[in-house]
């Protein structure tokens, strides 16, 4: 397949292009993501005047309605593609997705069919304080009937939408906002990543480490500086939390008997303590030592460059955190 | 002395509203039966004196337009054509029930007819509402039609005050001109609280001026009159010239769960919407009144007595689900 380099924020954009060419039944809704602005974070860009205003859809400043839409939409044959324009924001649409879109399959017998995609930018990281920094991703892997995609390249960024906007199910798509500007190759055209599929970005015996996102980079670049060391170091990136890849996990276990697992959210009630379950429950006996997890501290995001980079996870924290396991 | 039919309704159509409203107050008045025989788990909302409003909106759409619907929903439901065997069954928690039995009072729905959901939010099947306008209009864009099917969007004045659903969706579907006739239900109670001590407004209808869409209020004890009103937004809607806030004032006999006596309700007031303003009987002498024969309408009740009695039979005897259909339904692909 031919490849070419592109952002994160490029291949997302290729990939709701190439879809909405496919199937007229794409609607993108949400804020500021039409012509005049062609979104937050310009990953709707141009496609409101490539497939017109009717199928890019500027809304008002109204969350709920914007997914109640969507489910809406999505109930009665479309394929509805919602921005929410900041991941915090996504607290005042939690009845339309945890109560309606997470549930309507289940609670009516199997008659209804919601093929939403939720996107929104999230994460910390360049002052924007704590109104637009949180990672709520937890919140929603604590909900059945909920997929979840956190895709940390480009690649993986356009494969996964793709996927996320093909399913049948309501999505979550995650998308880490300081990943927009990365760079990678992306394969062209028909470029799928299929949800339950962990990518090994690294293979390595001494240590598994699980990141996602953007805390895959830096699980990368702890691992290259632990290389110079000696230490040989895994990194598993999950894609999706549900459907959750446990056999990738509990294979790399059994290989390293060592884990660490590295999210930025805050570290309570976050995705490492499922993660740890799955991991202890199919490679305890292979265990060499104890997990560690190296996540967000357990307060809010601040706005003090000072005080934001002491809330999140560093390349130093999870070199760090090796050091304690070999 | 006979009146003459009003304009815009005919014999048939009267016919059809008055069975359906029969079937509502006679489904909804068994079911108060059944469940204090501990036939029905949980708790239930009963439309019982509210019939005038679904029936009266129903009778203008088609199996190929959409109701959202509410907590109180067995008779939009039933309105909008939903098989009363299957609403028992899932009354009564059965496999044959609608919704397999995992939704109950609440969770009916009936997608091969266009119903989208009762719903156990107050307020939240209107944002939904909004995407099923918005998928009416859509299909008639890439179809090539200027007509459009509609959307019948249910909710109480309690919704009414619910900001993020109701205000939201109003506003989406008027800048979007939608083919929705938004529904607003006010039986003067959200649960045990009072509209009057809740809301300044006279008229709930008087909210559609914020969003630029007309409002109309109606007594919705009247099924004409709600129908005729239903009829002209509904027309507008379809002609894509967007929607329509239509309040119906009414009144439920019952409390607003199984076990609430109401005892917030003054007794005189009550007295005079069970007594004075019940819309069957208002119906039934309107139909007389037109030349209707009392035999036609005798015969109306005991097919639908029949049809009652059929459904809490199937009911009964529809097996209840097995912990093997516990995640059964939970994700498209499987688990």
């Amino acid at each position: 397949m031919k490849v070419k380099m592109m952002q994160y924020r490029e291949a997302l954009n290729e990939a709701l292009r190439e879809e909405m060419h496919r199937d007229e039944r794409i609607v993108l809704l949400g804020e500021d993501i039409g012509r005049h602005w062609n979104g937050a974070f310009k990953v709707t860009k141009g496609l409101a005047v490539e497939f017109g205003e009717h199928r890019v859809r500027d809304t008002p400043i109204s969350e709920n309605a914007i997914i109640g839409c969507g489910v809406g939409l999505a109930m009665t044959g479309f394929r509805p593609v919602c921005e929410i324009m900041f991941g915090d924001l996504i607290t005042l649409a939690m009845d339309q997705i945890v109560n309606q879109a997470a549930k309507m399959r289940y609670m009516f017998g199997g008659q209804a069919k919601v093929p939403i995609v939720i996107r929104t930018p999230w994460g910390a990281g360049g002052s924007y304080a704590a109104h637009h920094s949180s990672s709520y991703e937890a919140w929603f892997m604590h909900v059945p009937g909920l997929r979840i995609a956190m895709p940390s390249t480009p690649a993986d960024a356009k494969g996964l939408l793709k996927t996320a906007i093909r399913s049948d199910d309501p999505v979550m798509f995650f998308e880490q906002k300081f990943l927009y500007n990365t760079k990678g190759e992306v394969p062209e055209g028909e470029h799928l990543v299929p949800f339950g599929m962990a990518d090994i970005k690294r293979e390595g015996d001494d240590v598994t480490i699980i990141a996602t996102a953007k805390m895959v980079v830096l699980a990368l670049e702890a691992a290259e500086l632990l290389a110079r060391e000696n230490v040989d170091v895994e990194v598993i990136d999950p894609r999706t939390l549900n459907p959750l890849d446990e056999q990738a996990i509990i294979d790399s276990v059994k290989k390293t008997g060592r884990l660490v697992i590295v999210h930025e959210a805050s570290d309570r009630g976050g995705i490492s303590g499922e993660l740890l379950k799955v991991a202890m429950r199919g490679a305890f006996y292979y265990m060499d030592a104890h997990p560690i997890t190296v996540a967000g501290k357990n307060c809010h995001l601040a706005f003090s460059p000072v005080l934001e980079k002491a809330h999140s996870p560093s390349t130093a924290d999870i070199v760090a955190a090796v050091h304690q396991l070999v | 002395m006979t009146r003459s039919i009003p304009e815009g309704t005919d014999e048939e159509v009267l016919l059809h509203m008055y069975t359906t409203a029969v079937k509502i107050r006679k489904f909804e008045t068994k079911v108060y039966e059944v469940f204090n025989l501990n036939l029905i788990p949980g708790t239930m909302h009963l439309y019982r004196g509210e019939e005038a409003v679904a029936t009266g909106v129903c009778a203008n759409l088609t199996d190929d337009d959409y109701i959202t619907s509410t907590h109180r929903g067995h008779g939009h439901c039933i309105a909008k054509g939903a098989d009363l065997k299957k609403m028992m069954a899932e009354l009564f928690g059965r496999r044959d029930g609608y919704s397999k039995g995992r939704g109950g009072s609440m969770h009916i729905a009936d997608f091969s007819i266009g119903i989208l959901g009762a719903n156990g939010v107050v307020g939240a099947g209107i944002p939904i509402s909004t995407g099923a306008g918005l998928s009416c209009k859509l299909e008639a864009r890439f179809r090539g039609k200027d007509r459009m099917n509609a959307c019948a969007s249910f909710f109480g004045d309690g919704a009414s005050n619910q900001g993020a659903n109701f205000h939201g969706s109003l506003n989406l579907a008027a800048i979007w001109d939608l083919p929705i006739l938004f529904v607003l239900e006010n039986n003067f109670y959200a649960m045990g609280t009072a509209i009057k001590r809740m809301s300044r407004l006279e008229n709930q209808a008087e909210k559609a001026k914020a969003y630029g869409m007309p409002g109309i209020t109606v007594d919705g004890n009247d099924v004409i009159a709600v129908y005729l009103a239903a009829k002209e937004a509904i027309n507008r809607a379809k002609n894509g010239k967007g929607p329509t806030l239509l309040e119906c004032k009414t009144y439920r006999h019952y409390g607003h769960s199984k076990f609430d006596p109401a005892t917030y309700r003054p007794e005189e007031e009550k007295h005079d919407w069970v007594e004075n303003r019940d819309p069957i009987e208002r119906f039934t002498e309107q139909l007389l009144d037109f030349g209707i024969g009392a035999n036609q309408i005798e015969d109306i009740n005991l097919e639908v007595d029949t049809m009652i009695e059929e459904a809490v039979e199937f009911a009964k005897t529809s097996p209840e689900p097995t912990v093997e259909h516990l995640f059964e339904d939970l994700y498209a692909g499987g688990n």
